[in-house]
């Protein structure tokens, strides 16, 4: 390996937070400088992304790639070891692409109290947290960065937010970590038993746990990961985080930050306690389905379009859960496939929509009144396009991941039960046309229809020149990945399998 | 080991410290007002003086043992020396102008808080009973003067009433306890004489007075920690305490107790720990929890760093209560102990700095006067969150690691039990990082006051206080392995 690819991976992870300082150096007048600055480090971040996908030895996805492992914390055991795989990758350059599209957005998009600075200054410092996870393959250096975006968001909505800011702020915090302190537990205790905190070779050599022990052990990561996901009933804390971040923080947060618990049940749940996780994998399943019904249903009470996306998003990660319980490479493909989707349109719906609140100052359905098509050709017509990729219609998106998934329930692993996850199917069936249901009836509300009276006379821009730099990369992707779904399972397929390789079939 | 019966070497920390306090006491006669401000500069110069014979005792590496093994420098000994010159050296620091401003007595102030360091060096060395009470005196009276030197302040005077008539009830407890054992053992004194009394008498009726005395002699040395339920007088105290002698209270004097419960624990009583380690179990779930549970209520920021200390110092109990399955205490635990002991020093310490930057300005120390303080003084706001974060344990601090070491030897010791401690632990940094948070909160999400806005101006010595503390809890975040290396020099298993 050549040095620079030695290095790309930790560049890739810690440009970010390099640039977070530099700004903080950045003079308090100079904003462009600042936003120079932060688009120089994502941008540059990306390209080690890009650098990295493009030296990658797709032919041997489930090895770990570009990795660097070197002690750490000698005194207990701790390494700084950081990989790609096939599983890794997609999530990677998520990460690096969301964020830098972000500060794109973010450049005549700031919310008040404004404060370009540190609010890019933050915005940073939450890419290195999130990338680092995806790319993490030590425990403590993983929950190092796990804890690390904790802060950065915070603030973020905090200070950013919208009028309850304050509540959704800490209530996103203590449940998070009310969740990684048990995560923590779990983690030591797999140390306590196996005496290694490597995350491949704790996959390789399962720490051997009494039974019951190991299921006590995954509970603990169950909470960790699922408060993350967030799974029902943990899901509480999102919605109000999401209806009140400001729109570069709701993206963050959809795109990237909610995958990092998924990622977790993938890359050390699953692998390091294959038979605790097959005894937790209906339950996991059942949680699962019941988000996807209940999440549907939360959204057509929905008054305000950012909190109905918020809940749309419970409903998808749903789809998901369901995905990784059924413990198969179809399930677990289909899993990863609908992080990187959601990713992507869920992305996008907040950006449309904290657009449209910049242009309207409101956000609720019946104020907007209907008609966008008329006065917002543009933005509307996205809107409507990134709603059906979410819908799940097929050649976009959002479809592949959840209609694999539900497949995938069809067959289980061996020795999990075939007729409760047929059953888990059907219901997220029914789900999906819950899903179509809202998002059709949320695009009358908003954008058919004639412009109301109020918006008559106001003056509007259409979709600017910012807005379109950030956004036509996610719909193009949104396409792509419909269309060519390979793009994504081509990669993952091989790391997939390695991880399913414990649970027979 | 050396055996000279008096190393001059061995006792040069304590002889510096003693001879500059005299110093002061004397100096400070002669001088008049207008040369008051260099008494700070020469109890400071006398800590670092004190720090040297340190250093080359370390660089030495031999474990030096006086009176017949009573007073041992050992690698517990100079790290908690290190601990304690260092903490006091920064309460120095953020003394200097808070004296200077008040009208205080500065040659006694400053000769007491030598004392009391005078005080906790001994402690870190004694390896007996006697010259454990001298020392944990020697570190209590001067505390008990310094709480109360906001004489014409009532709330100061209460804070030093309640402060004498607990400590000194509690060390009577302890002494008692003490007697007792030296009763019973036919007149051991130190720590390996009793060790090995109690390894070697089985059971009966001499145990169970032997049992009786362990527990009094630890009750003793909750108090000083402020374990709850002996943590009642800590937050009238800390309240009414002029604030430097707060943070000296918070982390100097509240470390001398734990560095009685890690000897006598580990030294003296490790045959026994199916007395002892029901007790500190149960002080542990309740300082923590307690101690949490009470500062969300605080309105006053000084009362809730005094329940947020309280429930510091049970975390730092919890690795003591792991029950391995051998009954044995490891290096692990008592490294983790020692290593949270220091990270929790650095971080308290940042704190109270800020603090007391902060009320030179607001003259309050209420939660709700903080509101905005990002506006007006964004440095300061950062740094307190700095510091609090790391209190909560949440990276990029040094507190982290505190926490995670702290988990990760309960954790190895096994066990359900075990298990459970580390479960209400965590339960407890979540709860705690709320209280903390809300004062983030004040800080940066609420508006400022209406009035003046200008920059809050912090004198030199403050700021070097606050500046080294965010400093070295930024570095061991980065680099824990110095703090756990530390930790494992100290061990006295």
């Amino acid at each position: 390996m050549s040095a620079i690819e030695t290095w790309a991976l930790t560049l890739a992870v810690f440009l970010p937070a390099a640039g977070t300082l530099a700004i903080l150096l950045v003079p308090k007048k100079q904003e462009s400088a600042a936003k120079v600055t932060a688009l120089i480090a994502t941008g540059l971040a990306l390209l080690a992304g890009i650098f990295i996908a493009l030296r990658f030895d797709y032919s041997n996805s489930s090895s770990l790639q570009f990795e660097t492992n070197v002690p750490w914390i000698s005194a207990i055991g701790a390494r700084y070891h950081i990989a790609l795989d096939g599983i890794s990758l997609p999530l990677v350059l998520l990460s690096l692409l969301v964020t830098f599209l972000c500060v794109i957005y973010s450049w005549k998009h700031f919310p008040e109290p404004h404060n370009p600075r540190v609010f890019l200054a933050l915005v940073l410092l939450l890419e290195t947290g999130m990338t680092g996870t995806f790319v993490a393959f030590d425990l403590i250096l993983f929950f190092v960065f796990w804890e690390l975006v904790l802060l950065p968001m915070y603030f973020l909505i905090g200070v950013w937010g919208g009028p309850n800011r304050e509540y959704a702020a800490i209530k996103f915090f203590l449940y998070t970590l009310f969740g990684s302190a048990f995560m923590l537990i779990a983690f030591l205790a797999m140390y306590w038993k196996a005496g290694t905190f490597d995350i491949v070779e704790l996959s390789l050599n399962n720490p051997g746990f009494a039974k019951s022990t190991a299921l006590l052990v995954f509970g603990g990561l169950f909470l960790g990961f699922a408060i993350k996901v967030p799974m029902f009933p943990f899901h509480t804390w999102l919605p109000d985080a999401h209806t009140e971040a400001p729109t570069v923080g709701s993206v963050l947060l959809a795109a990237v930050l909610l995958k990092m618990g998924t990622y977790g049940f993938v890359r050390i749940a699953l692998p390091v306690l294959p038979e605790a996780a097959r005894s937790w994998a209906p339950w996991i399943g059942l949680l699962a389905v019941i988000g996807i019904i209940y999440a549907s249903l939360c959204c057509f009470a929905q008054k305000d379009l950012k909190r109905l996306i918020a809940f749309s998003s419970v409903g998808h990660m749903g789809f998901v859960m369901l995905g990784i319980a059924t413990l198969t490479p179809v399930g677990i493909n289909a899993a990863i496939f609908g992080m990187v989707a959601h990713g992507l349109i869920t992305g996008m719906l907040f950006f449309l929509t904290g657009s449209i609140h910049e242009r309207y100052h409101t956000r609720e359905i019946a104020e907007l009144g209907g008609g966008m098509l008329k006065k917002l050709p543009i933005l509307a017509s996205l809107l409507a396009f990134i709603s059906f990729a979410s819908l799940g219609l097929p050649a976009l998106a959002g479809f592949p991941g959840e209609f694999m998934s539900m497949l995938s329930a069809y067959n289980p692993a061996p020795g999990l039960s075939t007729g409760t996850f047929r059953t888990f199917m059907v219901v997220a069936g029914v789900g999906t046309v819950l899903v179509a249901g809202y998002f059709l009836w949320m695009l009358q509300r908003v954008n058919l229809g004639t412009v109301p009276e109020r918006w008559e006379s106001t003056e509007m821009h259409d979709v600017n020149g910012y807005e379109y730099a950030a956004w036509i990369p996610l719909i193009l992707l949104t396409f792509i990945c419909g269309v060519y779904p390979q793009i994504i399972l081509g990669v993952t397929d091989g790391a997939v399998r390695g991880v399913t390789a414990a649970f027979g079939g | 080991m050396g055996t000279a019966v008096f190393d001059l070497h061995a006792l040069a920390p304590e002889l510096i410290l003693t001879g500059v306090a005299i110093l002061i006491l004397v100096y400070d006669l002669f001088i008049g007002d207008e040369r008051k401000w260099t008494l700070p500069i020469v109890a400071a110069g006398g800590i670092l003086a004190a720090g040297i014979p340190l250093v080359t005792l370390g660089l030495s590496d031999t474990t030096r043992s006086l009176f017949g093994g009573a007073y041992v420098v050992d690698g517990f000994a100079l790290v908690l020396k290190g601990i304690f010159l260092g903490a006091s050296f920064v309460v120095l620091l953020m003394s200097a102008q808070y004296v200077e401003e008040g009208d205080y007595h500065r040659g006694e102030f400053y000769f007491l808080l030598l004392s009391a360091v005078l005080g906790m060096l001994v402690i870190s060395s004694a390896r007996d009973m006697i010259s454990l009470f001298v020392a944990i005196e020697l570190v209590s009276s001067p505390t008990y003067l310094l709480a109360g030197w906001r004489k014409r302040d009532l709330k100061s005077n209460e804070a030093a009433l309640k402060y004498f008539l607990l400590g000194v009830v509690s060390i009577a407890i302890s002494l008692y306890g003490m007697s007792i054992l030296f009763g019973v053992t036919g007149g051991a004194l130190k720590f390996t004489e009793i060790a090995s009394w109690m390894s070697a008498v089985p059971s009966g009726s001499a145990m169970g007075v032997a049992a009786m005395s362990i527990v009094l002699i630890l009750v003793g040395f909750a108090f000083k920690i402020a374990a709850v339920p002996f943590h009642l007088w800590a937050p009238d105290t800390y309240e009414g305490a002029p604030l430097p002698v707060t943070a000296f209270l918070s982390v100097a004097s509240k470390t001398a107790g734990f560095v009685g419960l890690f000897t006598l624990v580990y030294l003296a009583f490790p045959a026994q720990s199916q007395v002892w380690r029901p007790v500190i179990f149960g002080l542990a779930i309740a300082t923590m929890t307690v101690g949490n549970l009470i500062a969300i209520k605080q309105t006053n920021l000084v009362r809730m760093l005094a329940y947020s200390s309280i429930a510091q110092a049970g975390y730092v109990l919890v690795p003591f209560a792991a029950t391995t399955r051998e009954g044995s205490l490891t290096a692990e635990t008592f490294a983790s102990s020692v290593t949270y002991l220091l990270i929790y020093t650095v971080m308290n310490l940042g704190a109270f700095a800020v603090i007391i930057a902060v009320a030179r300005r607001t003259r309050s120390v209420e939660i709700t006067s903080w509101s905005g303080l990002s506006k007006y003084a964004p440095g300061l706001a950062v740094l307190m969150t700095f510091f609090l974060l790391s209190l909560a344990g949440i990276p990029p601090t040094a507190g982290m690691w505190a926490k995670i070491f702290v988990f990760r030897s309960v954790i190895s010791a096994g066990g359900l039990a075990n298990g459970a401690l580390a479960a209400v632990m965590g339960i407890n940094s979540v709860i705690a990082a709320f209280y903390y948070l809300a004062v983030v909160k004040k800080m940066f999400f609420d508006p400022a006051p209406e009035e003046d806005l200008e920059a809050i101006p912090v004198p030199a010595s403050l700021a070097g206080a606050i500046g080294i503390m965010a400093g070295i809890t930024f570095v061991l975040f980065v680099i824990p392995d110095v703090a756990v290396r530390l930790g494992y020099g100290a061990s006295l298993v």
